[in-house]
């Protein structure tokens, strides 16, 4: 009665071992923190709006900026659990939010919005992350659900970050369990409302 | 559709390998020592016909131990059967030579509980991250364990 266990014929997948990863870490760890904003169209605006009468300038333009940002707000995909069911719903077209100029778009580097739609795990956190520093900036993180803002009801399972906010900074909350696509679309515009006051809330 | 009542059964697996077990109406249940339970395993698979293994876990019993206990299905006869085994330390021997499912189940069980099963092909965590401190489903596992950076 000889037992001879079977080979693996897939070597497991090495992840530090992928091309692209390592190219993105290299130029991740080259890349300081504060160079997110560009300084030097900063220290223009500053400049212009400390002319005489140039704050007209420099407001006005504020204005049209935020007005294109807030109205073409791309969240990326990042469904993680039953959350996603609903933000899917939001995207569909019952409740539409296409009529904001939020399109779902499966890339992070075109997107303004990350909605957090479910469990985050201690697992699958550094990919969120890492999704998050792929985006572009300005940008701007939506916690969906209970799980995404606190934990939820796994809060206090071994596995689980207590809230996305460990993470990746916050913008606006929505509670629920999951929240229903209203939930959201209010966040969505309350979302909108920051913003339109982007630059008076400080530089992301 | 061969008939094999679980008494039968029961009265098979005294007879070849001396082992006692309890029977519930078709499922039957054995106690196996540890060095026997890869032994038990094709007895029942090749004797049994037990063909299907339904899953594999295991129990932490405090200061008694660990015990691991796997369930394996005759799906004509509809026979169930449940081997339990009583760990002397945290290594068991591995069924994965009997039943091809019991590798991931196995997997799964030694990133639980931290059984090492000897003779694993891919002995690795399954769920948890491969820098995982700890094993969850201990009893002496911290659920508040500092786990760097997210909690």
């Amino acid at each position: 009665m000889e037992v001879k266990p079977p080979v693996p014929e897939v070597p497991p997948p090495v992840w530090t071992e992928f091309k692209d990863l390592q190219e993105f870490e290299k130029y991740r760890q080259q890349r300081t923190d504060d160079d997110k904003t560009s300084n030097t169209l900063a220290s223009i605006a500053d400049a212009i709006h400390h002319m005489p009468g140039g704050w007209i300038v420099t407001t006005s333009t504020d204005k049209v900026f935020n007005w294109a940002r807030k109205s073409s707000i791309w969240p990326v995909t990042f469904g993680l659990a039953c959350c996603a069911i609903e933000m899917m719903a939001t995207f569909a077209s019952r409740f539409d939010v296409e009529r904001f100029g939020m399109v779902p778009w499966a890339s992070p580097r075109h997107s303004d919005l990350m909605i957090v739609s479910g469990t985050v795990t201690i697992k699958m956190a550094p990919m969120l992350k890492r999704i998050y520093d792929q985006m572009a900036d300005p940008k701007w993180v939506v916690s969906m659900g209970s799980c995404a803002n606190s934990g939820g009801p796994f809060r206090h399972g071994y596995h689980v970050v207590k809230g996305v906010d460990r993470v990746v900074p916050v913008d606006v909350y929505v509670p629920g369990c999951p929240p229903t696509p209203d939930s959201l679309m209010y966040g969505l515009l309350k979302l909108q409302e920051q913003v339109a006051e982007f630059q008076k809330t400080g530089t992301k | 559709m061969t008939a094999l009542a679980a008494s039968d059964a029961a009265a098979r697996l005294r007879q070849e390998l001396n082992l006692d077990s309890t029977v519930d109406g078709q499922m039957l249940t054995a106690t196996v020592p540890t060095e026997r339970w890869q032994a038990a395993g094709s007895f029942v698979r090749d004797a049994l016909g037990c063909r299907f293994f339904n899953f594999l876990t295991a129990i932490d019993w405090k200061e008694q131990g660990l015990e691991v206990l796997c369930r394996v299905d005759n799906l004509d006869a509809r026979l169930a059967v449940m081997l339990r085994t009583r760990l002397g330390s945290a290594s068991c021997p591995t069924l994965t030579g009997v039943w091809r499912g019991a590798d991931w189940m196995e997997r799964e069980c030694y990133d639980m509980f931290g059984i090492t099963f000897e003779g694993h092909p891919d002995h690795r965590r399954i769920l948890l991250g491969d820098d995982w401190e700890g094993h969850p489903l201990r009893k002496d596992y911290a659920v508040d364990t500092p786990h760097t950076p997210y909690r």
